[in-house]
């Protein structure tokens, strides 16, 4: 015989029931026939003798319904109802078979049907639009590619590569006139003719030599002083050393030069240690006054 | 206590014994048929002394030699490194090559190198992007000249790619995130031009940049590309030379450099400075980071019915330590 109450005293209070999920505020049912889900008396398939749910298969939805007069044939307990895929004929369907039936099992089945349609339609959509492939990773084969690309960035010497292929690039003249070398520019000379470039250099070194008899003792001490001739010197040497009309430049750019000098101790570059730029800054505000008059000395050392 | 002397003791009969041994043994005896572990250790260490003392002694006679014979003396031995080593690729390009010289007079991207287009970029993510990515992007758009960001919001990438023709952009690059950090790059050469799948790796914004400089101004940078010696390097390197203007402003002294070392692209932006014609100082500004190639695909962005002109495929490309692909 069928007792709804007694059947529920055991499986719903009292003892176990293996459908049943208990978590700290509510209970789940987990029984696939359950309308609602959750663990109740009047929701729970096995304690009510008559019962409806709907449920869907492949896109399906249909209506089981259960009632007392077959409880003893388990096989054909649930009669299966196809639904309409029309959403307002369905639920007339619906109506119509559970005609008379609890109000409680009524609206719930309805609910149902209608949030398992509705997220029928977001599949429907989900499936068009654009889909996220994962692709999974091998920890071994990252970690290798990890290591491997350190090995090749030090490999790679970075910095040293573009330096060289900005020189080339300075050397083959694709920066133009913008930068004014003049020793550069007397290799060049020297590549091309050479009777002509040799014949200027000597004159120039004849001039010097005549120019800094009486002060290549100044220039001397701070040679020994300082351990590298620094570029910042170099830099105002050569330019200063240019042309007299280009002297006006040569003094705009030594002042940039002192500028960024200045600004590049203030944050040292990659390239120079702190101590170093430091140093040259130092240095620099001491030897602006001597620079002009050694410059050709230390200009025909260079040559 | 005990087991120190016994230890002590022990490696001095070892030594007597071994000494006996060394006459004893038969020439196919190895370190590892010992069972005892303190004795095989002990017989090993001895071995790598032996070892050692060997080299040692190759090394001062080859150096008493060197001296011996001064300016005569054989040039010094190049150490071998992988780049010395790497598997001829049948496929490196010749300066010289006709055949190869008239591709490139007519692919895709001769109409840039002929002057005829200008590049314009157009740089989007995918979909939601992290603020790592966000700010990775608007950093690449400050790098590239004439590079926009727009925001992805969810849409196809083929229902982009016509709307970027017809606003004349050449190129759509997308930077693909996850767990909140690029690591992936598609950059696609648009009007019908290859597409090209980049896994994207150490990336570093510039607020991360140790001693960096000032934010990069608006000139063209000058572009450098070292290394690209296979085929499909030079069609990489064309890809990568097209995303900037043809004239770069010497000015701005700025220089965008994609250097290939082991088939890792390595990108840094930096501003030069010559401080005489023998040095110059390089001063990083601008984001950086790697590159690795892992798929060119001929047209533009098909995933499902392009035609691939170069798959990475992992078991047959990576297995030979000294063989690379770029």
């Amino acid at each position: 015989m069928q007792h709804d109450d007694v059947i529920w005293d055991i499986i719903g209070n009292t003892q176990f029931c293996s459908f049943k999920v208990k978590t700290k505020s509510q209970n789940f049912c987990r029984n696939e026939y359950n309308i609602t889900g959750l663990c109740n008396r009047s929701s729970c398939p096995l304690a009510n003798s008559q019962y409806a749910t709907i449920r869907e298969e492949k896109g399906q939805c249909f209506l089981y319904m259960k009632v007392i007069e077959r409880a003893a044939f388990p096989a054909r307990m649930w009669e299966k109802v196809k639904l309409s895929k029309n959403y307002e004929k369905a639920l007339e369907q619906i109506d119509e078979n559970l005609i008379y039936w609890p109000r409680f099992i009524r609206h719930k089945c309805k609910q149902r049907f209608t949030k398992i349609t509705q997220y029928l339609i977001r599949m429907r959509k989900l499936v068009l639009k654009r889909q996220r492939k994962l692709v999974p990773l091998s920890r071994k084969v990252e970690t290798r590619e990890r290591r491997k690309e350190e090995k090749a960035l030090i490999a790679a010497q970075l910095d040293n590569a573009i330096e060289k292929e900005l020189l080339e690039r300075l050397k083959q003249g694709t920066y133009g006139d913008i930068y004014n070398f003049p020793v550069h520019a007397f290799d060049r000379a020297l590549e091309q003719q050479d009777q002509e470039s040799e014949s200027e250099e000597e004159e120039e070194e004849e001039e010097d030599d005549e120019k800094d008899v009486g002060q290549r003792e100044f220039v001397a001490e701070e040679e020994v002083e300082e351990s590298d001739l620094s570029d910042f010197e170099d830099m105002n040497k050569l330019r200063t050393s240019s042309d007299e009309e280009e002297q006006d430049e040569s003094s705009e750019e030594e002042d940039e030069e002192e500028m960024e000098v200045q600004t590049k101790a203030s944050r040292s570059k990659g390239k120079s240690p702190a101590n170093g730029s430091a140093a040259r800054k130092k240095r620099a505000y001491v030897e602006i006054e001597y620079e002009q008059e050694t410059e050709p000395a230390s200009k025909s050392r260079a040559t | 206590a005990k087991p120190d002397r016994d230890g002590c003791s022990a490696v001095e009969e070892k030594k007597m014994v071994k000494s006996e041994l060394a006459v004893a043994f038969p020439p196919t005896f190895s370190v590892s048929e010992i069972k005892n572990k303190q004795r095989r250790h002990f017989m090993f260490m001895k071995l790598k002394q032996e070892k050692r003392k060997q080299k040692m002694q190759l090394r001062k006679k080859r150096r008493k030699e060197r001296e011996a014979l001064g300016d005569k003396a054989p040039p010094k031995e190049v150490p071998k490194t992988i780049e010395n080593q790497r598997v001829y690729d049948e496929t490196t390009v010749d300066p010289e090559d006709e055949e190869i010289a008239f591709d490139e007079g007519t692919d895709e991207f001769s109409a840039y190198f002929n002057g005829l287009t200008n590049p314009k970029v157009l740089i989007t993510t995918s979909d939601r992007p992290r603020g790592r990515t966000v700010r990775f992007c608007e950093q690449l758009a400050t790098v590239i000249p004439n590079a926009h960001v727009y925001y992805r919001r969810g849409l196809a990438l083929k229902r982009i790619i016509p709307q970027c023709v017809a606003r004349n952009f050449t190129y759509l690059m997308v930077i693909n995130e996850d767990r909140q950090v690029p690591n992936g790059m598609v950059l696609c050469h648009l009007p019908n031009g290859p597409t090209a799948h980049f896994k994207v790796s150490s990336v570093r914004l510039r607020k991360e940049m140790k001693r960096r400089g000032k934010n990069p101004t608006e000139h063209y940078p000058e572009v450098i590309l070292n290394n690209f010696t296979t085929r499909l390097g030079h069609t990489i390197g064309r890809l990568f030379a097209a995303l900037f203007p043809q004239e770069p402003h010497f000015v701005g002294r700025q220089v965008a450099t994609f250097h290939n070392q082991r088939d890792f692209i390595f990108f840094r932006f930096h501003r030069y400075i010559f401080k005489n014609e023998k040095k110059v100082g390089i001063q990083e500004l601008g984001p950086r980071f790697t590159l690795k190639l892992r798929s060119l695909q001929k047209g533009t962005f098909d995933s499902k019915y392009g035609e691939y002109e170069w798959v990475m495929k992992r078991h047959e490309m990576e297995a030979c330590r000294r063989k690379f692909q770029l």
